[in-house]
């Protein structure tokens, strides 16, 4: 294997994590709702998921685990957000301050213990392809998976009915109330989908990319999801492209540090946060104000019967 | 069965603070919940966090001196928040006015300059995290950059910055490789009030910062016009409220804040630049301004009370080995408690029966 494939191989694994939790935000968001806790959801994925796989020494026990922490912290915010139609972005920081805090209590009696890394799939054949056959056909289930997922959300939002009825809610929660849609509860399962999501890449992050537990390790990646969110004007397929440019960034700059160019290695660790904000900047030029947001997006709903 | 929410149209003041109290309670039961889950006693813990601190002289200074870097900060939040407008980036702002009033310490290290020195890393402070805390707003005002994220991401950048400067220019030479700076000259140090005492003259500015704040929300056009511009910006904008203006303003305002707190803490509590400053003060803020709903003289109360689970965790660690994201989990519950409080304030909440009802 070539320095350069190998590159382009961790490239992939540093930009699943950052799909998968931005696929997950996007459903939530075109529902509606803003939910600013992907980063503490992330956290607690990670922290459960890693401290489910050492227990029963299973991956696939660690990657339902970490879904399920995700979607429970979700659960929560909802219940804010739904159940009292409290301010979003204030529970949403709260979901973040909150799961950095649980992931620290929960991964802590972890810390120091290493997961094996999990066998690729191997596609035999093709996988053996030079440059591009690692590249495509010799990934874990997960980075597949991702990509799959970026085709189902796509389809669900554009070509079915209850894609269509998640997409109206989150454009005019009142005028959708007033058609007799079940607004509530769609945002209910759209912000659970999100927490699931979160959860699985903060799993991938403590499972795959790591292989170990430390807090805080998901440094801002649940921050860097929601930004690419607007980055990809709330479309799946420019979430995928999006998440692949941090993901090379992110990586390219480890490489550069490793490489000693002379630049102080803590320029290189802020490329990807400068990165975040010169992509929103650079949207924001282009199209005017935040284009493609859902009408009803951070706005609280309650109902006048 | 379900939720059903109605909106009150008469929320007394009685019933926030009633609120405020009563998420209290209810996060104190939920952390006591989670520590009896974790096989200690709640009881112990409830006396190690809460009670003991109060009881120790030395205890409470140290809760002033927690209390004042947050209020500081959160004042500055009241500012934007009631503007509807969300600078989350202030523990950013915190590190860079640190940074610039560090510079002068360093700068005139050695020098026997004046009484001039100090007063002037103030202002520097002021003015560096003014300066970060407009990058966001000007993004936002002039290309519609959406304010959360920036502010954000450039926290990261703010504390890259500072270990940088720590680790390579800034380095102090004797310090066996350490990384961090000089210790300041005492013209750069802030003193205590008291002789041999912990809580140095920053509180004096947290003081001055909640009374002034409370007469400009209050008493003021400007204090309106972010009430107005919050929740109801039509009407702000028919009033001829430019909200550009208003969201420079507050943000320099808020990052200021921020920025002096961060100067304070150097030049008063810490005594040279090293790479962490802050156990997360920026953030914690965000809870003590919703703690304190945006109000000054609630904000305060809210500052010493978080002040308390961070002095308390503290004690915890050494005492019962609770870690200390127990500390900041808390916060997170107490910050749901509080926005969940707000709500039930806000809007009267009824049981119905499926089906039933009208």
């Amino acid at each position: 294997m070539t320095v350069f494939e190998a590159i382009l191989l961790t490239i992939v694994t540093a930009s699943t994590p950052l799909l998968i939790a931005a696929l997950g935000e996007l459903v939530t968001e075109r529902s509606g709702v803003l939910n600013l806790g992907v980063e503490g959801m992330m956290a607690m994925g990670a922290a459960c998921s890693f401290a489910a796989a050492v227990t029963f020494d299973s991956t696939l026990l660690g990657v339902v685990a970490g879904m399920l922490a995700g979607a429970l912290m979700a659960a929560l915010f909802a219940l804010l957000v739904l159940g009292f139609a409290a301010n979003q972005t204030g529970s949403g920081l709260a979901l973040t301050i909150l799961g950095l805090g649980l992931s620290g209590l929960i991964g802590a009696p972890f810390v120091g213990a290493r997961r094996d890394p999990i066998a690729p799939i191997d596609i035999p054949g093709l996988s053996d392809i030079p440059v591009i056959g690692r590249l495509f056909f010799e990934q874990d289930l997960f980075v597949y998976a991702s990509i799959a997922l970026t085709i189902v959300v796509a389809i669900y939002l554009v070509r079915t009915r209850s894609g269509l009825t998640l997409r109206s809610i989150g454009e005019n929660h009142t005028s959708a109330n007033a058609l007799g849609l079940p607004v509530r509860q769609v945002r209910f399962w759209a912000i659970l989908f999100g927490g699931a999501c979160a959860g699985l890449a903060g799993a991938y992050l403590a499972l795959v990319y790591t292989r170990f537990w430390s807090p805080g390790m998901t440094a801002g990646r649940g921050w860097i999801a929601l930004a690419l969110v607007v980055f990809a004007a709330w479309r799946p397929g420019w979430v995928l492209v999006g998440a692949y440019i941090f993901g090379a960034a992110t990586v390219l700059q480890l490489h550069a540090q490793a490489a000693q160019f002379g630049v102080p290695s803590q320029v290189l660790s802020a490329v990807p946060y400068l990165a975040t904000i010169l992509a929103l900047l650079l949207l924001s030029i282009r199209h005017g104000r935040a284009i493609g947001a859902p009408g009803s997006l951070g706005a609280p709903f309650v109902p006048d019967r | 069965m379900r939720f059903e929410l109605t909106p009150r149209t008469n929320a007394s003041t009685m019933m926030r603070v009633f609120a405020s109290v009563a998420a209290f309670i209810t996060a104190f039961l939920i952390a006591g919940f989670v520590i009896w889950l974790m096989g200690r006693s709640p009881i112990a813990a409830f006396d190690v966090y809460v009670l003991q601190p109060l009881s120790d002289p030395w205890s409470l200074q140290e809760l002033v001196v927690k209390a004042t870097p947050m209020a500081l900060i959160a004042i500055g939040l009241a500012y934007c928040f009631r503007a509807n407008l969300w600078n989350i980036g202030a523990e950013g702002q915190y590190v860079i006015g640190a940074v610039l009033g560090g510079w002068l310490a360093l700068r005139t290290h050695g020098s026997d300059a004046g009484f001039w020195v100090l007063p002037l890393m103030l202002l520097l402070g002021v003015i560096g995290g003014a300066l970060w805390g407009l990058i966001p707003a000007f993004l936002k005002t002039r290309f519609g950059v959406n304010e959360i994220l920036t502010s954000l991401m450039l926290v990261y950048v703010a504390q890259l910055i500072l270990d940088y400067l720590v680790r390579g220019p800034w380095r102090d030479p004797k310090g066996f490789n350490f990384p961090q700076s000089v210790t300041f000259d005492p013209s750069a140090t802030l003193h205590p009030i008291f002789e041999g005492g912990r809580v140095h003259y920053g509180a004096v500015f947290a003081a001055i910062a909640v009374l002034v704040t409370a007469i400009i929300l209050g008493r003021t056009l400007f204090g309106y016009r972010l009430k107005l511009t919050g929740d109801a910006p039509r009407a702000a904008r028919f009033a001829g409220f430019s909200s550009k203006a208003t969201t420079l303003a507050v943000f320099a305002i808020s990052g200021g804040l921020a920025g002096l707190a961060g100067i304070l803490e150097v030049s008063g509590q810490i005594g040279q630049l090293q790479p962490s400053i802050s156990p997360g003060y920026g953030f914690t803020a965000i809870t003590v301004a919703f703690l304190g709903r945006l109000n000054p003289v609630g904000i305060l109360v809210a500052s010493l009370v978080v002040a308390l689970t961070f002095i308390g965790g503290e004690s915890a660690q050494i005492m019962l080995k609770l870690p200390l994201d127990l500390t900041q989990a808390f916060q997170g519950i107490l910050l749901m408690c509080v926005l969940a409080a707000d709500a039930m304030v806000s809007y009267r909440i009824r049981f119905a029966t499926r089906g039933g009802g009208k």
